[in-house]
């Protein structure tokens, strides 16, 4: 009877070896990359613009698409509405501005997080109802009202990786951070 | 004040009277009314989910009276009214950018994909099948303090609006280095950026080095599934970093070699420093303690008190908790309970009677990394005064001749006005 045991448990331990090959559990179902792409539907942009979809939309396009879709919330202009200002001064903050007044002019560091963050999150109470081009056109009408862009290019793909902000001069990587992950760079 | 000196007065009969007063009832001999009702009729019958007494409704979390929308915003855990280290699930604070999704289980898929050699999707029930881990963590938002940043002080400031952006729970669920390795990671790999399922669809950039080092891919909270507030079914538990990279709902997470910078960590969650540079990816929590009794609108009588507090860091195990019952003057080291664990919070507590003089009292949390809290001047010295996190300056309580007991903290000269919290919506925002 005993050893019956003994076999069996040894059975159970080269069961569990072959199944913890590589040490892995085989568990989970493998995925094609057309399968990733359906369930990736917010897909993230990068600092450096990988991920920025075709298509593209200009300041006037952008200021429709504001009226319609935003300005109920952030202010006919970026500012004045029930919720977050989108523009503001000074450009860019300093130590002494109020942080109501931090804003997309002069407190963000990157341009692409904001085509990033509006396809997917805004507007807030219906996200994704935009398109790529509805997406880069009110981007560029956030940026024009904020300074930073003369509204001459439209934006797309190529442009708006490009477009410098005011506010990446201010922003460093927090020093314990860097020291305990040497290898970290910002964008 | 010691045991042994509290002993010593009491043998004196210096405390003793103070005791009596503690509870009146008795001592004029009075029973109430209604003591023994329940002892004469049948009580409620068994019941299948628990509810807690209808005589502790008023326990609830601090939403600020304020707040533009209830969907994005942060409501405070209600620390004065808690006991031990364990926030229930019910009373964990909480902060979402695009309300509380409701998601099915049976719909819940996670995928891992990006630089990996198998892109994979696991169920709710696969997660479970992985060996599992329980812990206690503490989680705290960035914004936690934020009323610390008001300039002059909010003399109305209680406990839970001052450190209520904290909660502490046992966690169970499969460690992510396990699931990367799963998939595994391909050569280049330095990065994850989870994302959830909310309206938000919220992202963030997590270093591969941390999810190999601790972080819990959680389904349980204190023992049943995580609360919805919480990230029911699935969330990061991020063990001693802020809150706000401790991504909820998850349900994907993508392998890179450079991070997002999403809005959620440059519009926010980003710090200004005194110098008026802007930090980012400041992830750690530093120490915090906070004196919940006695502590802000409550009100005192003489005699003897345990003074309650609750400490954590983000840096490991706390190892010393001192209390100031002048001002910061000097310092006494109080008992810690139970005996801390790592990136756990932990109970405070120290034997004192108040002799009814006007005082301030204060904590400090001192970490095994000899991290400790800054005063209020040492800590802006540092961060901007516009900032807007990770404020764990040491909160003092002033305990007027009265009893009364409010907020202890300084005018600081020269400073400008600020509102701090009030006035903005956001990760501990009051408005
Ligand atoms: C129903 C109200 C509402 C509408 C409509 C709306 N937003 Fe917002 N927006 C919000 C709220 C609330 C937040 C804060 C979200 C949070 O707490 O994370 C926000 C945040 C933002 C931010 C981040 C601001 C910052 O500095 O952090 C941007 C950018 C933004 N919205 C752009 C847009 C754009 C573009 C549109 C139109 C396509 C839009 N919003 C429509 C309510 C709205």
């Amino acid at each position: 009877m005993r050893r019956k045991w003994f076999y069996l448990a040894l059975s159970a331990l080269a069961l569990s070896a072959l199944v913890l090959a590589q040490g892995r559990y085989q568990i989970g179902t493998p995925l094609n990359e057309k399968e990733v792409q359906e369930w990736n539907i917010r897909p993230s942009i990068l600092a450096n613009g990988v991920g920025l979809p075709p298509g593209q939309g200009t300041v006037d396009e952008g200021a429709k698409v504001y009226a319609v879709h935003c300005a109920g919330c952030h202010g006919s202009t970026g500012e004045g509405g029930a919720f977050t200002r989108l523009v503001s001064e000074p450009f860019p903050i300093t130590k002494d501005t109020d942080s109501v007044d931090f804003a997309i002019g002069n407190y963000w560091p990157y341009a692409t997080t904001l085509f990033d963050y509006t396809r997917r999150a805004m507007p807030f109470a219906t996200p994704g109802i935009l398109s790529n081009d509805e997406v880069y056109a009110v981007v560029a009408y956030i940026l024009y009202q904020n300074g930073v862009i003369d509204g001459n290019e439209p934006m797309n793909a190529q442009t708006l990786p490009k477009v410098q902000m005011p506010a990446r001069a201010l922003l460093e990587l927090d020093p314990s951070t860097q020291k305990r992950f040497p290898w970290i760079k910002l964008p | 004040m010691n045991r042994r000196k509290l002993l010593q007065l009491l043998s004196k009969g210096v405390a003793a009277g103070a005791f009596v007063k503690l509870s009146p009832g008795l001592a004029q001999g009075k029973i109430p009314q209604g003591a023994t009702e329940t002892m004469k009729v049948l009580g409620a019958t068994l019941r299948e989910y628990g509810e807690r007494s209808e005589f502790e409704k008023d326990v609830i979390r601090y939403i600020s009276p304020n707040l533009r929308s209830r969907h994005t915003g942060a409501d405070f855990s209600p620390l004065e009214k808690l006991e031990g280290i364990i926030t229930p699930s019910s009373l964990h604070f909480e902060r979402h950018h695009g309300g509380v999704p409701n998601v099915n289980p049976a719909d819940y898929r996670l995928v891992i994909h990006g630089m990996v050699e198998r892109p994979l999707m696991f169920t709710l029930q696969d997660l479970k099948r992985f060996p599992s881990v329980t812990r206690t963590y503490f989680i705290e938002c960035a914004g936690n303090g934020q009323n610390g940043y008001r300039n002059p002080p909010d003399m109305t400031l209680t406990a839970t609006r001052s450190r209520g952006l904290v909660s502490n729970s046992s966690w169970t669920g499969v460690p992510l280095s396990i699931l990367l390795k799963e998939a595994g990671l391909k050569e280049g790999a330095r990065w994850l950026i989870p994302e959830g399922q909310d309206a938000a669809a919220y992202t963030r950039s997590l270093p591969l080095e941390k999810a190999l080092d601790d972080v819990l891919v959680a389904y349980a909270q204190n023992g049943e599934a995580i609360r919805p507030e919480q990230g029911y079914p699935v969330r990061l538990v991020v063990p001693g970093w802020e809150g706000s990279i401790q991504v909820k709902w998850l349900r994907r997470i993508q392998v890179t070699d450079t991070p997002v910078m999403s809005k959620d960590e440059t519009s926010e969650y980003t710090d200004v420093m005194a110098d008026g540079k802007i930090h980012a990816f400041t992830w750690v929590m530093d120490p915090e303690s906070i004196i919940t009794y006695p502590s802000g609108l409550q009100q005192i009588q003489r005699g003897f008190h345990e003074i309650r507090g609750l400490a954590w860091s983000g840096h490991g195990r706390i190892r010393r908790v001192e209390i100031s019952l002048d001002g910061g003057k000097t310092w006494k080291r109080a008992n810690l309970e139970p005996a801390p664990d790592a990136l756990s919070v932990v109970r405070f507590k120290y034997n004192w009677v108040w002799d009814g003089k006007e005082t301030v009292i204060m904590s400090r949390a001192w970490d095994e990394k000899g991290n400790t809290q800054p005063t209020q001047e040492e800590f802006f010295a540092k961060w901007a005064r516009n900032n807007r996190y990770h404020y764990n300056a040491i909160q003092a309580w002033r305990i007027g001749a009265d009893g009364k007991v409010v907020n202890g903290d300084k005018t600081l000269a020269g400073a400008p006005e600020r509102l701090g919290a009030v006035g903005r919506g956001g990760c501990g925002g009051e408005s």
